[in-house]
Protein backbone atom coordinates (compact mmCIF):
# COMPACT_ATOMS: atom_id res chain seq x y z
CA UNK A 1 0.00 0.00 0.00
CA UNK A 2 0.90 3.71 -0.71
CA UNK A 3 2.77 4.58 2.10
CA UNK A 4 1.43 8.96 2.69
CA UNK A 5 -2.25 7.02 3.66
CA UNK A 6 -1.32 5.84 6.91
CA UNK A 7 0.60 8.58 7.59
CA UNK A 8 -1.50 11.11 7.01
CA UNK A 9 -4.46 9.34 8.98
CA UNK A 10 -2.06 9.35 11.92
CA UNK A 11 -1.20 13.13 11.74
CA UNK A 12 -4.93 13.51 11.18
CA UNK A 13 -5.90 11.97 14.64
CA UNK A 14 -3.17 13.36 16.18
CA UNK A 15 -4.57 17.20 15.31
CA UNK A 16 -7.83 16.08 15.97
CA UNK A 17 -7.09 14.76 19.83
CA UNK A 18 -4.23 18.06 20.54
CA UNK A 19 -6.48 20.97 19.01
CA UNK A 20 -8.65 21.10 22.12
CA UNK A 21 -5.56 21.28 24.10
CA UNK A 22 -3.85 23.89 22.24
CA UNK A 23 -6.77 26.15 22.10
CA UNK A 24 -6.93 26.03 25.80
CA UNK A 25 -3.80 26.65 26.34
CA UNK A 26 -3.89 29.40 23.26
CA UNK A 27 -6.79 31.01 25.42
CA UNK A 28 -5.77 30.72 28.65
CA UNK A 29 -3.03 33.74 27.59
CA UNK A 30 -6.00 35.87 25.95
CA UNK A 31 -6.92 39.35 27.20
CA UNK A 32 -10.56 39.18 26.11
CA UNK A 33 -13.06 38.07 29.15
CA UNK A 34 -15.60 36.42 26.33
CA UNK A 35 -13.09 33.37 25.51
CA UNK A 36 -14.04 33.25 22.12
CA UNK A 37 -12.34 36.04 20.48
CA UNK A 38 -8.64 36.52 20.70
CA UNK A 39 -8.05 40.52 22.68
CA UNK A 40 -4.33 40.46 23.09
CA UNK A 41 -1.54 38.79 24.96
CA UNK A 42 -2.48 38.68 28.93
CA UNK A 43 -1.47 36.95 32.20
CA UNK A 44 -4.70 38.16 33.82
CA UNK A 45 -6.36 34.48 34.37
CA UNK A 46 -3.06 33.34 35.95
CA UNK A 47 -2.91 36.07 38.35
CA UNK A 48 -6.70 36.12 39.11
CA UNK A 49 -5.85 32.05 39.64
CA UNK A 50 -3.94 33.23 42.38
CA UNK A 51 -5.23 35.77 43.96
CA UNK A 52 -8.41 33.00 44.61
CA UNK A 53 -7.72 32.19 48.14
CA UNK A 54 -10.42 28.74 47.66
CA UNK A 55 -8.43 28.13 44.85
CA UNK A 56 -4.60 28.36 46.01
CA UNK A 57 -6.11 26.20 48.96
CA UNK A 58 -7.61 23.42 47.02
CA UNK A 59 -4.42 23.53 45.00
CA UNK A 60 -2.21 22.82 47.98
CA UNK A 61 -4.89 20.03 49.38
CA UNK A 62 -4.48 18.09 46.03
CA UNK A 63 -0.83 18.59 45.59
CA UNK A 64 -0.71 17.32 49.18
CA UNK A 65 -2.63 14.71 48.85
CA UNK A 66 -1.21 13.37 45.24
CA UNK A 67 1.86 13.50 47.24
CA UNK A 68 0.64 11.27 50.29
CA UNK A 69 -1.35 9.06 47.86
CA UNK A 70 1.65 8.28 45.66
CA UNK A 71 3.81 7.31 48.68
CA UNK A 72 1.28 5.40 50.75
CA UNK A 73 0.27 3.14 47.19
CA UNK A 74 4.39 3.39 46.51
CA UNK A 75 5.11 1.56 50.01
CA UNK A 76 2.28 -1.07 49.65
CA UNK A 77 2.12 -2.07 46.66
CA UNK A 78 5.77 -2.67 46.15
CA UNK A 79 5.87 -4.75 49.38
CA UNK A 80 2.35 -6.37 47.42
CA UNK A 81 4.45 -7.39 44.29
CA UNK A 82 6.93 -8.47 46.87
CA UNK A 83 4.97 -10.76 48.37
CA UNK A 84 3.11 -11.75 45.34
CA UNK A 85 6.64 -12.54 43.72
CA UNK A 86 8.49 -14.27 46.43
CA UNK A 87 6.02 -15.80 49.06
CA UNK A 88 3.87 -18.18 48.76
CA UNK A 89 0.53 -18.25 50.56
CA UNK A 90 -2.83 -19.05 50.55
CA UNK A 91 -5.30 -16.68 48.72
CA UNK A 92 -3.11 -15.55 46.38
CA UNK A 93 -5.66 -16.14 43.79
CA UNK A 94 -7.83 -14.24 45.62
CA UNK A 95 -5.63 -11.77 46.19
CA UNK A 96 -4.62 -11.28 42.65
CA UNK A 97 -7.99 -11.06 41.65
CA UNK A 98 -8.86 -8.05 44.03
CA UNK A 99 -6.36 -6.36 42.66
CA UNK A 100 -7.29 -7.18 38.96
CA UNK A 101 -11.08 -5.86 40.02
CA UNK A 102 -9.75 -2.85 40.97
CA UNK A 103 -7.99 -1.80 38.36
CA UNK A 104 -11.02 -3.22 35.56
CA UNK A 105 -14.31 -2.33 37.64
CA UNK A 106 -15.44 1.23 36.55
CA UNK A 107 -14.35 4.04 38.34
CA UNK A 108 -17.73 4.58 39.76
CA UNK A 109 -18.26 1.14 41.05
CA UNK A 110 -15.53 2.08 43.55
CA UNK A 111 -16.58 4.95 44.71
CA UNK A 112 -20.06 4.29 46.00
CA UNK A 113 -18.35 1.30 47.67
CA UNK A 114 -15.86 3.19 49.33
CA UNK A 115 -18.54 5.93 50.17
CA UNK A 116 -20.96 3.34 52.16
CA UNK A 117 -18.23 1.69 53.94
CA UNK A 118 -16.89 5.48 54.99
CA UNK A 119 -20.03 6.41 56.45
CA UNK A 120 -20.95 2.72 57.41
CA UNK A 121 -18.02 3.15 59.71
CA UNK A 122 -18.54 6.47 60.39
CA UNK A 123 -15.47 8.09 59.27
CA UNK A 124 -16.02 11.60 58.54
CA UNK A 125 -15.25 12.77 54.97
CA UNK A 126 -11.90 14.76 53.77
CA UNK A 127 -8.45 13.61 53.87
CA UNK A 128 -8.64 10.48 55.49
CA UNK A 129 -11.42 9.03 53.45
CA UNK A 130 -9.48 10.73 50.22
CA UNK A 131 -5.94 9.26 51.01
CA UNK A 132 -7.85 5.80 51.52
CA UNK A 133 -9.77 5.72 48.20
CA UNK A 134 -6.97 7.18 46.32
CA UNK A 135 -4.05 4.65 47.36
CA UNK A 136 -6.64 1.44 46.38
CA UNK A 137 -7.28 2.67 43.02
CA UNK A 138 -3.27 3.86 43.00
CA UNK A 139 -2.43 0.69 44.12
CA UNK A 140 -2.60 -2.20 41.73
CA UNK A 141 -0.43 0.04 38.79
CA UNK A 142 1.91 0.31 41.33
CA UNK A 143 1.88 -3.66 41.38
CA UNK A 144 1.94 -4.29 38.11
CA UNK A 145 4.88 -1.97 37.44
CA UNK A 146 7.40 -3.32 40.35
CA UNK A 147 6.22 -6.80 39.33
CA UNK A 148 7.26 -6.48 35.46
CA UNK A 149 10.39 -5.21 37.09
CA UNK A 150 11.14 -8.04 39.22
CA UNK A 151 10.07 -10.64 36.52
CA UNK A 152 12.88 -9.75 34.30
CA UNK A 153 15.59 -10.01 37.33
CA UNK A 154 18.14 -12.60 38.26
CA UNK A 155 17.03 -15.14 40.94
CA UNK A 156 20.20 -15.93 42.07
CA UNK A 157 20.47 -12.52 44.06
CA UNK A 158 18.69 -13.19 46.65
CA UNK A 159 19.57 -16.66 47.24
CA UNK A 160 23.21 -15.36 47.31
CA UNK A 161 22.57 -13.11 50.01
CA UNK A 162 19.69 -15.58 51.77
CA UNK A 163 23.09 -18.36 51.57
CA UNK A 164 25.15 -15.08 52.98
CA UNK A 165 23.19 -15.18 56.25
CA UNK A 166 21.30 -11.96 55.11
CA UNK A 167 17.55 -12.11 56.63
CA UNK A 168 14.77 -11.34 54.78
CA UNK A 169 14.17 -7.55 55.51
CA UNK A 170 18.09 -7.11 54.72
CA UNK A 171 18.22 -9.08 51.37
CA UNK A 172 14.98 -6.68 50.71
CA UNK A 173 16.45 -3.30 51.35
CA UNK A 174 20.23 -4.35 50.28
CA UNK A 175 19.27 -6.03 47.11
CA UNK A 176 15.90 -5.87 46.12
CA UNK A 177 15.10 -2.30 47.34
CA UNK A 178 18.09 -1.41 44.75
CA UNK A 179 17.18 -3.27 41.72
CA UNK A 180 13.06 -2.06 42.06
CA UNK A 181 13.75 1.66 42.42
CA UNK A 182 12.80 2.57 38.69
CA UNK A 183 10.08 0.97 38.95
CA UNK A 184 9.37 2.47 42.50
CA UNK A 185 10.25 6.27 40.59
CA UNK A 186 7.72 5.54 38.42
CA UNK A 187 4.85 3.92 40.13
CA UNK A 188 5.23 6.70 42.58
CA UNK A 189 4.75 9.31 39.43
CA UNK A 190 2.14 7.18 38.19
CA UNK A 191 0.08 7.51 41.47
CA UNK A 192 0.94 10.93 41.76
CA UNK A 193 -0.67 11.90 38.48
CA UNK A 194 -3.97 9.36 38.95
CA UNK A 195 -4.61 10.90 42.12
CA UNK A 196 -4.12 14.81 40.56
CA UNK A 197 -6.63 13.74 37.51
CA UNK A 198 -9.01 11.39 39.44
CA UNK A 199 -12.80 13.28 39.88
CA UNK A 200 -15.08 10.38 39.91
CA UNK A 201 -13.84 8.62 43.06
CA UNK A 202 -13.13 11.97 44.64
CA UNK A 203 -16.65 13.75 44.06
CA UNK A 204 -17.47 10.62 46.64
CA UNK A 205 -15.36 10.63 49.06
CA UNK A 206 -14.67 14.05 49.33
CA UNK A 207 -16.52 16.35 52.53
CA UNK A 208 -16.12 20.61 52.84
CA UNK A 209 -13.07 19.93 55.09
CA UNK A 210 -10.82 19.52 52.42
CA UNK A 211 -11.68 20.50 49.06
CA UNK A 212 -9.30 19.55 46.24
CA UNK A 213 -8.54 20.86 42.55
CA UNK A 214 -10.34 18.62 40.80
CA UNK A 215 -13.88 19.40 42.63
CA UNK A 216 -13.42 22.66 42.32
CA UNK A 217 -12.94 22.45 38.59
CA UNK A 218 -16.11 20.70 38.43
CA UNK A 219 -18.46 23.06 39.94
CA UNK A 220 -16.49 26.13 37.77
CA UNK A 221 -17.22 24.08 34.34
CA UNK A 222 -20.28 23.10 34.76
CA UNK A 223 -22.13 26.08 33.99
CA UNK A 224 -20.41 28.54 31.24
CA UNK A 225 -17.08 29.46 30.04
CA UNK A 226 -14.69 30.27 33.08
CA UNK A 227 -11.37 31.46 31.38
CA UNK A 228 -9.25 30.91 34.88
CA UNK A 229 -10.23 27.33 34.04
CA UNK A 230 -7.66 28.06 30.60
CA UNK A 231 -4.79 28.93 32.56
CA UNK A 232 -5.38 26.07 35.51
CA UNK A 233 -5.76 23.54 32.76
CA UNK A 234 -2.41 24.53 31.04
CA UNK A 235 -0.55 24.24 34.44
CA UNK A 236 -2.02 20.76 34.98
CA UNK A 237 -0.87 20.01 31.64
CA UNK A 238 2.49 21.31 31.86
CA UNK A 239 2.70 19.63 35.36
CA UNK A 240 1.55 15.86 33.66
CA UNK A 241 4.00 16.20 31.04
CA UNK A 242 7.00 17.07 33.15
CA UNK A 243 5.78 14.05 35.55
CA UNK A 244 5.39 11.95 32.82
CA UNK A 245 8.50 12.76 30.48
CA UNK A 246 10.37 11.65 34.59
CA UNK A 247 8.90 8.53 34.20
CA UNK A 248 9.47 7.47 30.80
CA UNK A 249 12.86 8.96 31.53
CA UNK A 250 13.60 6.82 34.38
CA UNK A 251 11.96 3.72 32.58
CA UNK A 252 13.90 4.06 29.34
CA UNK A 253 17.27 4.67 31.48
CA UNK A 254 16.24 1.74 34.00
CA UNK A 255 16.49 -0.96 30.80
CA UNK A 256 19.94 0.74 29.52
CA UNK B 1 16.79 -20.52 62.62
CA UNK B 2 17.34 -18.46 59.45
CA UNK B 3 13.21 -19.15 58.89
CA UNK B 4 12.26 -17.77 62.14
CA UNK B 5 14.17 -14.53 61.64
CA UNK B 6 12.64 -14.09 58.13
CA UNK B 7 9.41 -14.77 59.44
CA UNK B 8 8.61 -10.98 61.11
CA UNK B 9 8.84 -9.39 58.22
CA UNK B 10 6.88 -11.82 55.75
CA UNK B 11 4.40 -11.75 58.92
CA UNK B 12 3.82 -8.30 58.88
CA UNK B 13 4.08 -7.69 54.74
CA UNK B 14 1.29 -10.19 54.12
CA UNK B 15 -0.80 -8.88 57.49
CA UNK B 16 -0.87 -5.24 55.63
CA UNK B 17 -1.13 -5.96 52.06
CA UNK B 18 -4.16 -8.09 53.07
CA UNK B 19 -5.63 -5.79 55.40
CA UNK B 20 -6.08 -3.45 52.99
CA UNK B 21 -7.55 -5.06 50.11
CA UNK B 22 -10.05 -6.75 52.80
CA UNK B 23 -10.84 -3.88 53.93
CA UNK B 24 -10.61 -1.22 51.39
CA UNK B 25 -11.73 -3.66 48.34
CA UNK B 26 -13.86 -6.74 49.10
CA UNK B 27 -15.61 -5.21 52.27
CA UNK B 28 -16.96 -2.66 50.47
CA UNK B 29 -17.61 -4.41 47.48
CA UNK B 30 -19.54 -6.96 49.84
CA UNK B 31 -20.95 -4.23 50.90
CA UNK B 32 -22.60 -2.84 47.40
CA UNK B 33 -24.16 -5.79 47.03
CA UNK B 34 -25.58 -6.28 49.88
CA UNK B 35 -27.15 -3.01 50.12
CA UNK B 36 -28.70 -4.17 46.47
CA UNK B 37 -31.04 -6.28 48.14
CA UNK B 38 -31.93 -3.91 51.13
CA UNK B 39 -34.65 -1.28 51.52
CA UNK B 40 -33.88 2.11 51.48
CA UNK B 41 -34.01 3.73 54.99
CA UNK B 42 -33.51 8.00 55.30
CA UNK B 43 -31.74 7.77 58.52
CA UNK B 44 -29.34 4.98 58.32
CA UNK B 45 -29.35 4.42 55.00
CA UNK B 46 -30.08 0.62 55.04
CA UNK B 47 -32.80 -1.19 56.43
CA UNK B 48 -34.44 -4.66 56.21
CA UNK B 49 -36.51 -6.59 54.89
CA UNK B 50 -34.54 -8.05 52.05
CA UNK B 51 -35.95 -7.44 48.54
CA UNK B 52 -35.65 -7.28 45.31
CA UNK B 53 -37.30 -4.65 44.56
CA UNK B 54 -34.93 -2.13 43.72
CA UNK B 55 -33.50 -4.84 40.61
CA UNK B 56 -37.29 -4.63 39.67
CA UNK B 57 -37.50 -0.63 39.81
CA UNK B 58 -34.26 -0.87 37.46
CA UNK B 59 -36.89 -1.98 34.84
CA UNK B 60 -39.17 1.22 35.56
CA UNK B 61 -39.52 2.88 32.12
CA UNK B 62 -38.33 6.17 33.58
CA UNK B 63 -35.06 4.20 34.46
CA UNK B 64 -34.96 1.81 31.94
CA UNK B 65 -35.39 4.87 29.34
CA UNK B 66 -31.89 6.06 30.99
CA UNK B 67 -30.19 3.10 30.82
CA UNK B 68 -31.11 1.87 26.91
CA UNK B 69 -29.89 5.71 26.33
CA UNK B 70 -26.84 5.35 27.88
CA UNK B 71 -25.88 1.84 26.59
CA UNK B 72 -26.75 3.68 23.21
CA UNK B 73 -24.77 6.14 23.54
CA UNK B 74 -21.77 4.05 24.84
CA UNK B 75 -22.17 1.73 22.14
CA UNK B 76 -21.92 4.22 19.74
CA UNK B 77 -18.90 5.62 21.75
CA UNK B 78 -17.28 2.32 21.25
CA UNK B 79 -18.21 1.69 17.67
CA UNK B 80 -16.17 5.46 16.48
CA UNK B 81 -13.39 4.48 18.96
CA UNK B 82 -13.04 1.29 17.12
CA UNK B 83 -13.76 3.15 13.85
CA UNK B 84 -10.95 5.46 14.60
CA UNK B 85 -8.95 2.98 16.55
CA UNK B 86 -8.25 0.46 14.33
CA UNK B 87 -6.66 1.76 11.45
CA UNK B 88 -4.97 3.74 13.69
CA UNK B 89 -3.38 1.23 15.85
CA UNK B 90 -2.35 -0.72 12.39
CA UNK B 91 -1.03 2.07 10.68
CA UNK B 92 0.87 2.81 14.16
CA UNK B 93 2.18 -0.85 14.34
CA UNK B 94 3.93 -0.38 11.20
CA UNK B 95 6.02 3.01 11.87
CA UNK B 96 9.85 2.59 12.62
CA UNK B 97 10.10 1.46 15.90
CA UNK B 98 12.22 4.50 16.75
CA UNK B 99 9.62 6.52 15.93
CA UNK B 100 6.63 4.31 17.53
CA UNK B 101 7.72 5.05 21.13
CA UNK B 102 7.41 9.03 20.46
CA UNK B 103 3.93 8.66 19.10
CA UNK B 104 3.09 6.36 21.59
CA UNK B 105 3.78 9.17 24.22
CA UNK B 106 2.18 11.76 21.96
CA UNK B 107 -0.79 9.41 22.40
CA UNK B 108 -0.44 8.90 26.38
CA UNK B 109 -0.09 12.52 26.81
CA UNK B 110 -3.71 13.83 26.83
CA UNK B 111 -5.20 11.05 29.11
CA UNK B 112 -2.09 12.13 31.46
CA UNK B 113 -3.94 15.38 31.59
CA UNK B 114 -7.05 16.12 33.94
CA UNK B 115 -10.25 14.60 32.40
CA UNK B 116 -12.21 17.53 33.48
CA UNK B 117 -10.19 20.02 31.83
CA UNK B 118 -10.11 18.42 28.46
CA UNK B 119 -14.13 18.15 28.16
CA UNK B 120 -13.89 21.77 29.64
CA UNK B 121 -11.96 22.33 26.26
CA UNK B 122 -14.56 20.54 24.00
CA UNK B 123 -16.85 22.96 25.49
CA UNK B 124 -15.00 26.12 24.25
CA UNK B 125 -14.91 24.73 21.08
CA UNK B 126 -18.70 23.07 20.25
CA UNK B 127 -20.16 26.75 22.16
CA UNK B 128 -22.72 28.19 20.45
CA UNK B 129 -20.48 31.62 20.28
CA UNK B 130 -17.75 28.90 20.40
CA UNK B 131 -14.48 29.03 18.14
CA UNK B 132 -16.17 26.16 15.96
CA UNK B 133 -19.33 28.78 15.35
CA UNK B 134 -17.39 31.52 14.84
CA UNK B 135 -14.35 29.94 12.55
CA UNK B 136 -17.52 28.27 10.74
CA UNK B 137 -19.38 32.39 10.18
CA UNK B 138 -16.38 34.00 9.42
CA UNK B 139 -15.44 31.66 6.76
CA UNK B 140 -19.23 31.86 5.78
CA UNK B 141 -19.95 28.40 5.49
CA UNK B 142 -22.76 28.84 7.67
CA UNK B 143 -25.24 31.99 8.57
CA UNK B 144 -26.22 30.83 12.08
CA UNK B 145 -24.29 29.09 15.02
CA UNK B 146 -24.75 25.70 14.96
CA UNK B 147 -25.93 23.91 17.75
CA UNK B 148 -23.43 21.11 18.82
CA UNK B 149 -23.32 21.56 22.72
CA UNK B 150 -25.71 19.71 24.99
CA UNK B 151 -27.24 17.35 22.60
CA UNK B 152 -26.08 13.62 22.17
CA UNK B 153 -23.91 13.90 19.77
CA UNK B 154 -21.63 16.14 22.24
CA UNK B 155 -21.56 13.92 24.39
CA UNK B 156 -20.59 11.17 22.45
CA UNK B 157 -17.94 13.20 21.09
CA UNK B 158 -16.76 13.80 24.85
CA UNK B 159 -16.80 10.39 25.45
CA UNK B 160 -14.97 9.34 22.35
CA UNK B 161 -12.60 11.96 23.18
CA UNK B 162 -11.56 10.84 26.34
CA UNK B 163 -11.46 7.12 25.79
CA UNK B 164 -9.93 6.84 22.89
CA UNK B 165 -6.31 6.02 23.81
CA UNK B 166 -8.34 2.84 25.65
CA UNK B 167 -9.15 1.95 22.63
CA UNK B 168 -6.09 2.46 20.80
CA UNK B 169 -3.53 0.80 23.51
CA UNK B 170 -4.86 -2.93 23.19
CA UNK B 171 -5.10 -3.04 19.57
CA UNK B 172 -2.03 -1.47 19.14
CA UNK B 173 -0.66 -4.82 20.93
CA UNK B 174 -2.25 -6.87 18.92
CA UNK B 175 -1.10 -5.81 15.93
CA UNK B 176 2.61 -5.77 17.41
CA UNK B 177 2.11 -9.39 17.88
CA UNK B 178 0.69 -9.86 14.34
CA UNK B 179 3.41 -12.12 12.56
CA UNK B 180 4.06 -10.53 9.39
CA UNK B 181 5.12 -14.26 7.69
CA UNK B 182 1.69 -15.31 8.90
CA UNK B 183 0.48 -12.21 5.79
CA UNK B 184 3.31 -13.22 3.59
CA UNK B 185 1.81 -17.25 4.19
CA UNK B 186 -1.87 -15.76 3.35
CA UNK B 187 -0.86 -14.38 0.46
CA UNK B 188 1.38 -16.82 -0.71
CA UNK B 189 -1.81 -19.15 -0.64
CA UNK B 190 -3.51 -17.03 -3.34
CA UNK B 191 -5.60 -15.29 -0.47
CA UNK B 192 -6.29 -10.97 -1.38
CA UNK B 193 -5.98 -8.35 0.50
CA UNK B 194 -9.66 -8.60 1.57
CA UNK B 195 -9.54 -12.37 2.35
CA UNK B 196 -6.49 -11.75 4.44
CA UNK B 197 -8.41 -8.98 6.33
CA UNK B 198 -11.53 -11.27 6.69
CA UNK B 199 -9.61 -14.76 7.34
CA UNK B 200 -6.65 -13.88 9.28
CA UNK B 201 -6.03 -10.36 10.42
CA UNK B 202 -9.41 -9.78 12.09
CA UNK B 203 -9.63 -12.96 13.98
CA UNK B 204 -6.12 -12.61 15.17
CA UNK B 205 -6.47 -9.02 16.27
CA UNK B 206 -9.61 -10.29 17.79
CA UNK B 207 -8.75 -10.16 21.43
CA UNK B 208 -7.54 -6.68 21.14
CA UNK B 209 -10.79 -5.28 19.72
CA UNK B 210 -12.76 -7.09 22.98
CA UNK B 211 -10.08 -6.04 25.35
CA UNK B 212 -10.33 -1.87 24.32
CA UNK B 213 -14.40 -2.85 23.87
CA UNK B 214 -14.30 -3.35 27.26
CA UNK B 215 -12.09 -0.17 28.08
CA UNK B 216 -14.34 1.75 26.59
CA UNK B 217 -17.79 0.89 27.17
CA UNK B 218 -17.82 0.36 30.79
CA UNK B 219 -16.11 4.14 31.28
CA UNK B 220 -18.54 5.73 29.02
CA UNK B 221 -21.62 4.58 30.99
CA UNK B 222 -20.23 5.58 33.89
CA UNK B 223 -18.25 9.15 33.35
CA UNK B 224 -21.37 11.21 34.67
CA UNK B 225 -19.12 14.53 34.37
CA UNK B 226 -18.96 14.46 30.63
CA UNK B 227 -23.09 14.63 30.10
CA UNK B 228 -23.10 17.10 33.06
CA UNK B 229 -20.27 19.65 30.99
CA UNK B 230 -21.63 18.75 27.42
CA UNK B 231 -24.73 16.76 27.24
CA UNK B 232 -27.34 18.96 29.31
CA UNK B 233 -30.42 16.69 31.52
CA UNK B 234 -31.63 14.61 28.81
CA UNK B 235 -28.30 12.42 27.68
CA UNK B 236 -27.72 11.11 30.95
CA UNK B 237 -25.54 8.38 32.04
CA UNK B 238 -25.76 5.21 34.06
CA UNK B 239 -23.21 6.62 36.04
CA UNK B 240 -25.19 9.98 36.30
CA UNK B 241 -28.05 7.78 37.82
CA UNK B 242 -25.91 5.93 40.43
CA UNK B 243 -24.48 9.37 41.41
CA UNK B 244 -27.54 11.02 41.63
CA UNK B 245 -28.86 7.51 43.97
CA UNK B 246 -26.28 7.65 46.11
CA UNK B 247 -25.59 11.79 46.56
CA UNK B 248 -28.59 13.19 46.09
CA UNK B 249 -31.69 11.10 46.60
CA UNK B 250 -30.20 8.95 49.03
CA UNK B 251 -31.51 5.44 47.72
CA UNK B 252 -28.14 3.76 48.09
CA UNK B 253 -30.42 0.14 47.44
CA UNK B 254 -31.51 1.42 43.95
CA UNK B 255 -27.80 2.96 42.90
CA UNK B 256 -26.16 -0.55 44.34
CA UNK B 257 -28.05 -2.89 42.26
CA UNK B 258 -27.48 -0.04 39.15
CA UNK B 259 -23.63 -0.41 39.89
CA UNK B 260 -24.25 -4.38 40.05
CA UNK B 261 -25.69 -4.46 36.78
CA UNK B 262 -22.72 -2.81 35.58
CA UNK B 263 -20.43 -4.82 36.81
CA UNK B 264 -21.97 -7.76 35.20
CA UNK B 265 -21.80 -6.42 32.06
CA UNK B 266 -18.15 -6.01 32.39
CA UNK B 267 -17.70 -9.68 33.98
CA UNK B 268 -19.38 -10.34 30.98
CA UNK B 269 -17.69 -9.16 28.38
CA UNK B 270 -14.30 -9.86 30.37
CA UNK B 271 -15.78 -13.46 30.20
CA UNK B 272 -16.03 -12.89 26.19
CA UNK B 273 -12.73 -11.60 26.50
CA UNK B 274 -10.89 -14.39 27.82
CA UNK B 275 -13.35 -17.63 25.49
CA UNK B 276 -12.05 -15.53 22.68
CA UNK B 277 -8.08 -15.49 23.71
CA UNK B 278 -8.51 -19.20 24.34
CA UNK B 279 -10.08 -20.10 21.03
CA UNK B 280 -7.16 -18.24 19.50
CA UNK B 281 -4.46 -20.13 21.62
CA UNK B 282 -5.87 -23.47 20.82
CA UNK B 283 -5.76 -22.68 17.05
CA UNK B 284 -2.32 -22.25 17.23
CA UNK B 285 -1.64 -18.88 15.59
Amino acid sequence: MTRWLPRTYLTLVYILLYVPILVLVVFSFNESRTGYAWGGLSLRWYEALFSNRAMVNAMWNSLWLALSAATVSTVIGALTALALHRYRFRGKKLLNGMLFVVMMSPEIVLAISLLALFLLVGLQLGYVSLLLAHVTFCLPFVVITVMARLSGFDESLPEAARDLGASDFTMTRTVLIPVIMPALLAGWLLGFTLSLDDVVVSTFVSGPSYEILPLRIYSMVRVGLKPEVNALGTLLLVFSLVMLMLSQWILIRSKR
Amino acid sequence: MLRGLRQPFRTGVLILVWGWLLALVLAPNLLVIGASFLTRDPGTFLSLPVTLENYRNLLDPLYLEVFLHSLYMASVTTLVCLLIGYPFAWALSRVAKDRQLLLIFLLIVPFWTNSLVRTYALKLLMATNGLINTWLMELGLIDEPLRMLYTEGAVIVGLVYLLLPFMILPLYSVFEDLKQELLLASHDLGAGRLSTFIHVIVPLTLPGVLAGVMLVLLPAMGLFFVPDILGGSRNLLVGNVIKNQFLDARNWPFGAAASIVLTLTMAFLMFAHRLSKRRIGEEGA
